[in-house]
């Protein structure tokens, strides 16, 4: 099975989860006895290139074009399939990150595929291939297959694979770098991309707190919160929140604990009133000790709960602030 | 402007699903249904760009029967007409197959823009709206949380991850897919679900529109994950859950 990796980098930095992806790549090459080429895609890429050419792998490909500077899905696309045209992969592998998920079914349509998206897992059964991917907000998963002859495309999702597990070669050899050059012309790119900005004053970093108090839409109404801000303030903890808190203007939006917002790994956290949809669990799975209190016995939050109360956060929550400042005051 | 937004209907929320005998959707039967929360954010900016440039919106839905009652529910917060490709075995589809299969239907419309949800909460395979530009040769936008119509073309503001967004400028037409919070959706009015009453909905059954029956990928089967982790239930008072907990964090995960 021949692998390509499309690896994510902005102005000469890593997107981590590319590493993700290629230790993905790295256990599915060593099941069906793969190989394993690895794309570098932007402007001035070959210092990366080498830098990936470190790891298990057996070649890199770098695509260096000045029109390819600033991500644009037309120019992506376009560059892409071209490689995927010259490399000729059984299986091509994403990040699920929000940059491949606005060109990757681009891509695959382009080349009449499908792609399967936010993989969580795979399993090599009978020399098949089967993805794994959830639906119904985490509620149940799928095991997904690819139907006709390869390219087949599949993005993975962040945190599903560790970065940290991406073999390197140990003596100190390299893998080839090679150049692949593309075709491609202004008028082909239909975006104008701009400026990056962000808007929030990021006046917490919530990674750096060690627990974190996180209401969801149990909280019910902004007058609420200052319950959880209490017992966040028992615990020496920090505030934050799911993103509809966020969007109806609740709390900050540098609060936002998920793929939009922040990815946190605090020694606790605790989900209040939170259902743990994929794109906030997403960005908390990491956590050391998860606690979560819903109404709901189904709620996917519970998938990744070390500890679960299914019961109503106005009861729960004053019984541990009253118990807190009982061993407080003791 | 002639706008069309894809709407999905889904199982509530708090719906209990029960895996269906084929396993590869869920039972239908006994639960309740409701528009697909992330389609609400894209209606809603379907209607206020009509609000502000004119125009029309139109809604296009893809299942069974059941899905008409979205569209109701689009029409009677505002949406001028509606477009039902019917469909029973909807879930079946692949992503490619179930795009190809809008973009036939909407073929002969022409919109100026297509706006789609992030993703459905059921499938959720968040694929639509770029598919659906790459068929019509359109250029395409996701996550999105700002337009800004300017004369032929749009000024998006592009939310990435982490805090982070960009703005692009693309010319119309063209298809988005919009973020959750980029506006408050409206709530139909009582006059909005009676003159939705007099709407059109223009059903077309999905077999008539000849789309090729090629399948690129296939759900084996779906089921309830397998939990890797052990969740430790606290049951009792208020107090004794309370209690337990703060011990169990203190003693046993020595996070406290």
């Amino acid at each position: 099975m021949k692998i390509l990796v499309i690896t994510e980098q902005r102005d000469g930095k890593w997107n981590k989860v590319s590493l993700e992806t290629l230790a993905a790549a790295q256990q599915i090459a060593q099941q069906t006895s793969g190989t394993i080429s690895a794309v570098v895609i932007g402007e001035n890429v070959a210092a990366l290139a080498q830098e990936l050419a470190r790891s298990q792998l057996d070649e890199v490909l770098a695509i260096d074009h000045p029109l390819l500077e600033n991500y644009t899905p037309d120019g992506f696309t376009i560059a892409l399939r071209q490689a995927i045209e010259a490399a000729k992969p059984d299986l091509v592998l994403m990040p699920h990150t929000y940059e491949v998920r606005d060109f990757a079914p681009k891509l695959a349509a382009s080349l009449g595929k499908g792609m399967i998206g936010d993989c969580i897992g795979y399993r090599h059964e009978n020399g098949k291939l089967i993805f794994v991917r959830q639906m119904f907000q985490g509620r149940t998963v799928a095991d997904v297959v690819f139907e006709g002859a390869a390219p087949w495309l599949a993005t993975i999702q962040a945190g599903a694979f560790r970065a940290d597990l991406a073999a390197v070669r140990t003596d100190g050899s390299k893998a080839p770098v090679n150049a692949l050059g593309v075709e491609l012309k202004a008028e082909q790119i239909r975006t104008k991309p701009g400026e990056l900005f962000r808007e929030a004053k990021q006046a917490v970093d919530l990674t750096q707190a060690p627990i974190l108090v996180s209401v969801g839409r149990g909280i019910k109404a902004p007058e609420n919160i200052a319950l959880a801000e209490k017992l966040a303030a028992l615990l020496g903890a920090e505030i934050s929140a799911s993103r509809p808190i966020c969007d109806e203007g609740w709390l900050p939006m540098d609060r936002q604990i998920g793929s939009s917002g922040q990815t946190v790994a605090p020694k606790l956290y605790l989900a209040l009133g939170i259902s743990g949809a994929i794109q906030h669990v997403v960005g908390m799975k990491g956590s050391r000790t998860i606690v979560a209190v819903n109404k709901d016995a189904n709620a996917p939050i519970f998938e990744v709960a070390d500890y679960g109360v299914v019961g109503d956060l106005f009861e729960i929550v004053p019984a541990l602030i009253e118990e807190l400042e009982k061993t407080k005051s003791s | 402007m002639k706008i069309g937004v894809c709407v999905k209907q889904v199982p509530a929320k708090d719906a209990p699903l029960v895996i269906a005998a084929d396993a590869v959707w869920i039972r239908e039967s006994d639960i309740g249904f409701e528009t697909n929360e992330p389609d609400s954010f894209a209606l809603e900016e379907g209607l206020r760009l009509k609000e502000k440039h004119g125009g029309e919106v139109v809604a296009i839905a893809m299942g069974p029967e059941r899905m008409k009652q979205t569209i109701k529910e689009a029409l009677a917060k505002g949406a001028d007409r509606g477009i039902h490709v019917v469909d029973d075995q909807f879930y079946r589809l692949d992503p490619l197959s179930a795009a190809r299969s809008l973009a036939a239907a909407v073929e002969t419309e022409n919109f100026d823009l297509i706006l789609t949800g992030l993703q459905s909460d059921d499938q959720g395979f968040g694929q639509t709206g770029v598919l659906l530009a790459e068929l019509l040769g359109r250029p395409h936008a996701t996550i999105i949380m700002h337009i800004d119509v300017q004369g032929a073309s749009m000024r998006l503001k592009r939310e990435l991850e982490a805090g982070w967004f960009q703005w692009v400028d693309l010319p119309l037409p063209a298809v988005l897919s919009i973020q959750s919070g980029i506006n408050k959706p409206r709530y139909a009015t009582l006059k909005g679900i009676m003159a939705a009453k007099k709407k059109e909905i223009a059903s077309t059954p999905r077999a008539s529109l000849g789309v090729p029956e090629t399948v690129t990928e296939r759900i084996e089967r779906i089921y309830v994950p397998h939990k890797s982790k052990k969740t430790e239930f606290l049951t009792g008072s208020s107090k004794e859950i309370a209690a337990k907990l703060i011990e169990k964090l203190k003693h046993d995960a020595r996070v406290l």
